[in-house]
């Protein structure tokens, strides 16, 4: 009952982890430039991946690799940003433009 | 006294990451610990601390929160099939001052929904914001500071 049911969280992690990560990859495909592409990677890329390693924690049913998956989980989300901040504010500094829908650039101002 | 109470759960953090609970190891974890506290010893000010913990998870929860809304957010943007963007970069000003409190703010704002910090000025006085629907900046900015902003004045001040 109990393994019956982790199977079926795990199952619900992967989808979603899953399903997160395939919307992170449109979003960078879809989305005009490359600041609003940052947003879908950053958000859906992190909370895609962190579902995945919640997945693998869950189904070991051990709690050292439960540990090792959240910590895996915390750096994604401390590094993340990280990244994402750094490729905005090289392109910015490089003067990659926003794209043409954007109204307004307080930075350039 | 404080330092000793830390040490040992970065031990038991140490142990279980590990995954080995025996006595070398843990007395390792503790070494490990103690030298990593005394590595930013300096940085650390012990005042009120477990008062703070209280602070510092309402935080974490606030952040939970954001994080997946920000996800479903996003997802719902880019499967419309006609996506209306209004983006942007726009200006906030900060109220926090320190370094750390700037960064894990930068960070905060990054994996919340429909922003993404780009740059801090540099008199460290303004953040500046990338946007993905810049249609009600001052509703985005007033969140921010009653959001985030705050919970982290009251957490680590």
């Amino acid at each position: 009952m109990i393994a019956g049911l982790l199977d079926l969280l795990t199952a619900l992690l992967v989808l979603s982890g899953a399903a997160f990560a395939l919307v992170a990859a449109i979003g960078l495909v879809r989305l005009p430039d490359l600041y609003t592409r940052m947003h879908a990677a950053s958000k859906a890329g992190t909370v895609g991946s962190g579902l995945l390693l919640l997945a693998v924690g869950v189904h070991s049913a051990e709690l050292p690799v439960l540990a090792r998956a959240l910590a895996g989980f915390f750096f994604f989300v401390l590094t993340a940003p990280v990244s994402a901040h750094l490729l905005a504010m090289a392109a910015h500094k490089v003067g990659y433009r926003l794209c043409e829908q954007s109204i307004r650039d307080d930075m350039n101002d | 006294m404080i330092t000793f109470v830390l040490s040992l759960t970065f031990a038991f953090v140490w142990a279980a990451i590990t995954g080995s609970a025996t006595l070398h190891n843990l007395i390792l974890g503790f070494a490990l610990a103690t030298l990593a506290l005394w590595i930013v010893r300096d940085e650390m000010s012990c005042r009120g601390y477990f008062g703070r913990l209280g602070r510092i998870f309402s935080l974490l929860l606030l952040f939970f929160k954001e994080l997946a809304l920000s996800a479903w957010k996003v997802a719902t943007l880019v499967v419309r099939r006609d996506m209306d963007l209004k983006p942007g970069i726009f200006a906030y000003p900060l109220t926090v001052t320190s370094d750390f409190e700037i960064t894990l703010l930068a960070n905060l704002i990054t994996l919340t929904p429909g922003t993404l910090s780009v740059d801090v000025s540099p008199d460290r006085k303004t953040l500046y914001v990338h946007a993905i629907d810049c249609a009600d900046i001052e509703a985005t900015k007033r969140d921010i500071a009653d959001g985030f902003e705050r919970k982290i004045m009251e957490a680590f001040r």
